[in-house]
């Protein structure tokens, strides 16, 4: 036959994939794996992973992923990316390995596909409701089938001249129809394939089965009879990765950074947009957190994010993370909502704490919002078990509400929550709970941007210092503006660096080989602070408060830059 | 010599195994398929194998070596030695043939699955590897010019039980030797004595372009275990890696770089790739269409 490979062809019937199950089909030379994931889609994808050529028909359907046998490589329902490579839970490089896909349809109970079929599969008359017929594999090519259907066809059925170039239809005098498919496998293998045009059930169906399964085997015994020219196999050809993926990634820095590995214990659903994750070291010991801590995790597909941990005092034997699952927010939070399964290992730093609990106030108010309760949370919990004073004011909105009703309800009597408050409405409770200042107390606050700026506010206009405002930004919305150049001299290690446009003292300190902790790189978590001895520094972060930065002797060194021609730093 | 099926210079001129010298026995003619070709053979002394091609009616003798435990032969003209095993003459290691299994795949990509530590946890589970222990750490990897085979050192693995003596799991400290296109050697820390390391060999005779007998031995030092135990642990693990190669697409190991995506744990296997590729065999691989293949990283 002529290779159509824009033309449909069943390669399955609808029955072949059951429940989490991986069917190996055959289409012109080309094997293919076929899985319906839980959500309904049928994927059919070249039958081998990229990575080492083993057929993904022997692997794991997940449900919503593939798992290959070999090396347990996971491929994403839809796109087939590549979303785990257990040999390397660090330093993933940002590139997605996307196993070959193609058009999948579903129709008259049997799937549908080709190398890059035109169109949609043809409507074949007649066909409203069906039966899918037991498909018989012969010995034979496409051609040779085609021909013994057209020329010769079944006893009692009058051939139907079909408008379909897919479908052979044969017409009975009750005014039923059958109508043929073939599969080509390959040039001399292919597989017949029939519907009939009547839903049956039960012993009915069969019957029919039975009656046209011994139709279908007579032809192939004629067919296989026949002296047919055996033609060369088809080889299908082997589409080449793109240079990027050819190349092995190189060994990069990241790896010190995230030492640490652990696997996932637990994923919960926690709320319809939160998912909680506890984390347990594979070896050693996981290092000891405060409570404000955030820790920094590599995601497979090369993103970091921070997380705050949510533990309470003395649970050290695992870390625990909430994640908001943005609707459209990045790769982030949409890798740990689809990806992350439980077992998997995940390389994590150590955690950082730059958002400190002082246990010397008198009493403690926390304001919390959103999903920035999960620092405030672990605080909290530290202070209830040492019997300090505190009240815990928790602004949500009733979508999330389950997520943490159960550890703030352990926190005891002074926890308040506030649902669905519009903005005047917040601020109106804010300014109540902020009214009485002291110098004894201090308030942390935690949530998103608008709310702490406002909370400071407040805080400030209530003559609250400056210094009892505490509070942690998950990101930083200022635009940074890097285009200054600038010197900058380490008075420890008197070494003097040029700082050109575009790029942060932390990378030129980086690439010159000195090591600074750094966690968000955006000026939200401090991580990377270093004094100043002198200069003046434009300051662009969002973590330091404005009498800090009045100050001018500390600057977080990922974004903020110099006014001046040089800065001394203290390193 | 006569014509061959096979015209790949590369591979004619190399010894190949054929049979472990545990199994041939004197006066008793075996047969074994070479490179698509009948051979026959007959063990005449201990020191005198007699090898022909099957069809041969003049039974016009092939070169044979009996050598680390197996018969050897070729049907080109190899060099006068094979690659050096020292450890195999250790007085008091023991060599134990562990078996030779049928498996229908190329000897590259069986070499390839031999070199690989990413596969214990899934192919292995419970023996040489377990999740969540499925990292593979940085190793590193060199073309030794003058012994011209590759040699991956400091590889570390989590295995499960380490000893048969322990019942916790530690990080065990591998060498890979690649000394001969079809041949590698592994060592690992002897579980008996840490100052030395265990060899596992595997052996592999090209029965045609996409079908192999892989031969498997030990030289270890243990005194303890008896050499049904050993054989059947070896067969144990090779049998959770046949099913896996013979599901590999295409058979034949691909050269082309772009053929396949590799991972910095496959660092040993891109080695190979361009060591085979730089002698220039087609036997049993899909040749490279890159031209530009002195750069190797």
């Amino acid at each position: 036959m002529d290779i159509e490979f824009s033309k449909w062809f069943p390669v399955a019937s609808t029955s072949d994939l059951p429940y989490r199950h991986i069917f190996q089909a055959q289409l012109l030379g080309r094997e293919y794996a076929i899985w319906r994931a839980d959500d309904g889609h049928v994927n059919i994808w070249e039958n081998r992973c990229l990575h080492r050529g083993v057929r993904l028909s022997i692997g794991i359907n997940e449900g919503s992923e593939l798992k290959c046998q070999y090396h347990g490589w996971r491929y994403a329902n839809r796109t087939a990316g590549c979303t785990y490579i257990p040999a390397h839970p660090a330093d993933a490089p940002a590139r997605t390995i996307c196993n070959n896909t193609y058009q999948s349809q579903e129709k008259y109970g049997m799937i549908w596909t080709c190398e890059t079929p035109d169109g949609t599969v043809p409507e074949i008359e007649g066909f409203g409701s069906y039966t899918v017929l037991r498909p018989i594999p012969i010995n034979s090519s496409y051609k040779t089938i085609e021909n013994f259907l057209t020329n010769v066809g079944i006893p009692k059925h009058q051939f139907v001249k079909s408008k379909s170039t897919v479908a052979w239809q044969f017409k009975l005098e009750s005014g039923t129809q059958i109508s043929f498919f073939i599969q080509p496998q390959n040039n001399n293998i292919s597989i017949l394939r029939g519907i009939y045009s009547l839903h049956i059930e039960g012993a009915e169906k069969i019957k029919i089965l039975k009656h046209y399964n011994s139709i279908m085997v007579e032809i192939r015994d004629k067919l296989e009879k026949q002296d047919s020219p055996q033609l060369p196999d088809l080889e299908p050809k082997i589409s080449q990765v793109s240079d990027q993926l050819s190349k092995i990634p190189v060994y990069g820095n990241q790896n010190q950074r995230f030492h640490l590995r652990v696997t996932v214990t637990e994923k919960v659903r926690i709320s319809d947009n939160i998912i909680k994750l506890k984390l347990k070291s594979i070896k050693e010991q996981l290092p000891t957190f405060h409570a404000g801590a955030h820790i920094d995790i590599q995601l497979q597909n090369g993103l970091i994010r921070q997380y705050s941990l949510t533990n309470g005092p003395g649970e050290t034997d695992h870390y625990c993370i909430a994640v908001k699952i943005e609707k459209n927010g990045g790769g982030g939070s949409k890798t740990i909502g689809e990806n992350i399964a439980i077992g998997d290992v995940i390389a994590i730093s150590s955690p950082h704490n730059s958002f400190p609990l002082l246990r010397n106030s008198k009493h403690t108010i926390f304001v919390a919002g959103g999903i920035g309760i999960t620092p405030l949370l672990s605080m909290a919990k530290a202070l209830h078990s040492m019997k300090l004073s505190f009240e815990f004011h928790y602004f949500t909105q009733s979508q999330d509400l389950s997520a943490f009703q159960n550890e703030i309800y352990k926190l005891g009597k002074n926890t308040n929550t506030y649902i669905d408050l519009t903005i005047d409405q917040t601020l109106s409770k804010i300014e109540k709970i902020l009214e009485t200042p002291s110098p004894l107390n201090k308030v942390y606050v935690c949530g998103p941007g608008e709310m702490i700026e406002n909370t400071i506010k407040i805080g400030n206009d209530s003559g609250w210092n400056e210094s009892n405002l505490r509070y942690e930004y998950f990101k930083n919305n200022n635009k940074i503006d890097n285009d200054s150049t600038f010197q900058i001299e380490l008075a420890r290690s008197a070494i003097s660096l040029n700082v050109p446009s575009g790029k942060s003292i932390l990378e030129v300190l980086t690439e010159n080989g000195i090591k600074l902790e750094s966690s968000c790189e955006q000026g939200a978590c401090g991580t990377c602070k270093v004094s100043v001895l002198e200069g003046d520094i434009n300051h662009q972060d969002v973590y330091l408060n404005s009498s800090e930065k009045r100050k001018g002797k500390v600057i977080l060194t990922c974004v903020s830059r110099a006014k001046s021609d040089r800065l001394i730093l203290d390193i | 010599m006569g014509a061959t099926i096979c015209t790949d210079k590369v591979i004619l001129n190399q010894w190949h195994p054929i049979s472990s010298v545990d199994d041939l026995k004197n006066n008793e003619q075996g047969n074994t398929i070479l490179l698509e070709e009948d051979l026959s053979f007959n063990k005449i002394s201990d020191e005198e194998v007699l090898i022909w091609k099957s069809a041969d009616p003049s039974k016009k003798l092939l070169q044979a070596k009996l050598k680390y435990g197996y018969l050897w032969t070729t049907l080109g003209h190899p060099a006068p030695d094979l690659f050096s095993f020292p450890e195999f003459y250790e007085i008091d290691r023991r060599n134990v043939a562990t078996g030779a299994f049928g498996v229908n795949i190329s000897a590259g990509r069986a070499i390839e699955n031999f070199l690989d530590m990413g596969h214990f946890p899934f192919v292995h589970t419970g023996i040489l590897g377990e999740e969540p222990h499925t990292e593979v750490k940085e190793y590193d990897v060199s073309i030794s010019e003058n012994d011209d085979e590759i040699l991956a050192t400091k590889c570390q693995f989590y295995q499960p039980q380490a000893a048969v003596a322990s019942s916790e799991g530690t990080d065990v400290e591998y060498i890979y030797r690649v000394p001969h296109i079809n041949c590698a050697i592994l060592y690992k820390s002897s579980p008996v004595d840490e100052s030395r390391q265990d060899a596992i060999v595997i052996f592999v005779q090209p029965v045609g372009p996409e079908k192999v007998r892989a031969h498997t031995g030990m030289c270890i030092i243990d005194d303890k275990s008896a050499d049904a135990d050993i054989r059947l642990f070896q067969q144990t693990i090779f049998g959770q890696d046949k099913p896996i190669l013979e599901n590999q697409l295409p058979k034949k190991l691909p050269l082309d770089s772009r053929a396949e995506t590799p991972i910095r744990a496959d660092k040993s296997a891109i080695a190979y790739r361009r060591w085979l590729s730089q002698k220039g065999l087609t036997y049993g691989v899909i040749p490279s269409k890159d031209i530009n293949l002195s750069r190797f990283t």
